[in-house]
């Protein structure tokens, strides 16, 4: 078996700027992908792990679940469901990068929602307690006292998640998305050399992936309260 | 209409759900999904234990390349081992071991590859932190009664890990379950593939995920009720404090 490793350096500027970044004929990009479902997957998130932990049955049943049943099923399937409902619902097709959006908002925000879910019950609730007593209302109290606490406790988690989100964005190209995983497939099916395409990309992946949790790791040291104090 | 304020046209039929021979193709498909979990799973946990355990080894050059693996396989997407492993791997193996595979059918075993392997490196981070959960003081009884290291290992830690990992290790399961899904792009006819190919031959797409979805949801809530169950039953009595749970 003979490799040829000088397919990467002459694919390098199509897999890296039209693959990763989305500059090219073709859209798509798995960073300007992952960038805007993450920010977007959070405040989902927020506001399903606000509305799990809400005292009236007819907020918290739904986000149970919408939750629930998300967690139950492939990320492979939400997308599908968006890919073929949607045209019918709307009498016109959709690009495929907003359909990988917005699948995506929709399934990463029920992960998130437990993550803040789980976040906000570890602050104790002398907390919620004393802001009320202080007179802040459910706003102020959210924003200023239990949210803030609560983030920085689910820092590794929330980090896990959005890992894990920037590498499941690779289901886009299964709709014809050109990202990262789409470009390496094209270059690697007009150069007939798969193995040294698809390594390459593990790398690149993985040093996106692992320089996002090495940041987590930072991150944790610096908002821990033992430093802040 | 239930969508009628959208103004669409489609006409619901359920009736392609039980018409052959769309049930056979569903029902293949979650037999290829069972069969693939389980051999996945079976080869993922293995690993898991392996790398899970060498990674809180006293001997650094062990514990250096655990933490390699898990560090590579798992920060790198799923879908991207299983190219990996169909269209890349094969060509480097000997002609024997690609002729076996081959005549195995290609496409399952590489997607039994790639779950194993991305699978066990998340499951050695299950592993590795429910080992971590147990106070160091037990390895340090074992050595002091006489036991090697690798008997501490054996009979001591990694029974009780084993204990109290089985929330996270339940939840990494039903997430392999998930991603077997995904096996369906190099051609391997599970509950998804099924489901596209009712689609394509019937055109009726709300239909047939429908039955998709449906199938998955109750493979997934099936799994985690009678998890649960066990969970209660193997639960250390007195331990409250949890391995650390793996998300997604």
């Amino acid at each position: 078996m003979n490799f040829d490793w000088t397919v990467i350096s002459s694919n390098a500027k199509f897999i890296l700027l039209q693959g990763l970044v989305g500059i090219g004929a073709f859209g798509g990009g798995t960073l300007r992908l992952a960038i805007p479902a993450i920010l977007l997957g959070f405040c989902v998130g927020i506001v399903l792990g606000l509305a799990r932990l809400a005292q009236r049955p007819w907020i918290h049943y739904p986000a149970a679940v919408y939750i629930e049943v998300i967690r139950g099923v492939p990320l492979v399937m939400v997308i599908f469901w968006f890919w073929f409902l949607v045209p019918v619902l709307i009498g016109r097709p959709v690009p495929e990068y907003w359909v990988a959006l917005t699948a995506f908002v929709i399934f990463e925000g029920a992960y998130i929602g437990e993550i803040i879910r789980a976040g906000i019950q570890s602050v104790p609730k002398g907390q919620v307690d004393a802001a009320t007593a202080s007179g802040l209302g459910y706003v102020q109290t959210m924003g200023n006292v239990i949210l803030p606490q609560a983030i920085r406790n689910m820092i590794p988690s929330l980090v896990t998640q959005f890992i894990v989100l920037f590498k499941d964005t690779s289901l886009a190209s299964i709709i014809g998305m050109m990202d990262l995983t789409k470009a390496a497939q094209t270059v690697s099916e007009r150069e007939l050399r798969p193995f040294e395409m698809y390594l390459f990309i593990a790398v690149v992946y993985w040093a996106i992936t692992y320089s996002m949790s090495r940041f987590s790791r930072w991150l944790e040291v610096r908002m821990s309260p033992e430093r802040a104090l | 209409m239930f969508f009628g304020f959208l103004a669409f046209s489609y006409e619901f039929r359920w009736s392609i759900l039980w018409t052959e021979p769309h049930p056979t193709w569903l029902l293949d498909g979650v037999l290829t999904t069972l069969r693939l979990s389980i051999i996945g799973w079976v080869f993922a946990v293995l690993l898991g234990i392996i790398f899970g355990s060498l990674r809180t080894v006293p001997y650094r050059p062990l514990r250096a390349a655990a933490t390699a693996y898990v560090e590579f396989f798992r920060n790198v997407p799923l879908l991207v081992w299983l190219f990996f492993w169909y269209f890349g791997a094969p060509e480097v193996f000997p002609e024997f071991i690609r002729q076996w595979f081959i005549h195995h059918g290609i496409e399952f075993w590489s997607a039994v590859a790639a779950v194993s392997v991305y699978h066990g490196a998340r499951f050695a981070e299950v592993i590795r932190s429910g080992i971590q959960s147990i106070p160091r003081t037990q390895l340090e009884a074992g050595i002091s009664s006489g036991l090697s290291i690798g008997q501490t290992y054996r009979l001591i830690i990694i029974p009780i890990a084993l204990r109290l990992i089985v929330p996270p290790a339940t939840n990494e399961s039903l997430n392999l379950l998930k991603n077997t899904s995904l096996a369906m792009t190099i051609g391997v006819a599970e509950i998804t593939f099924a489901t596209r190919q009712i689609e394509t031959y019937t055109a009726k797409a709300i239909e047939a995920f429908t039955a998709g979805t449906l199938i998955y949801l109750i493979l997934c809530l099936g799994i985690s009720t009678i998890m649960n169950r066990v969970e209660s039953k193997l639960a250390i009595p007195g331990l409250i404090a949890r391995a650390e749970r793996a998300e997604h």
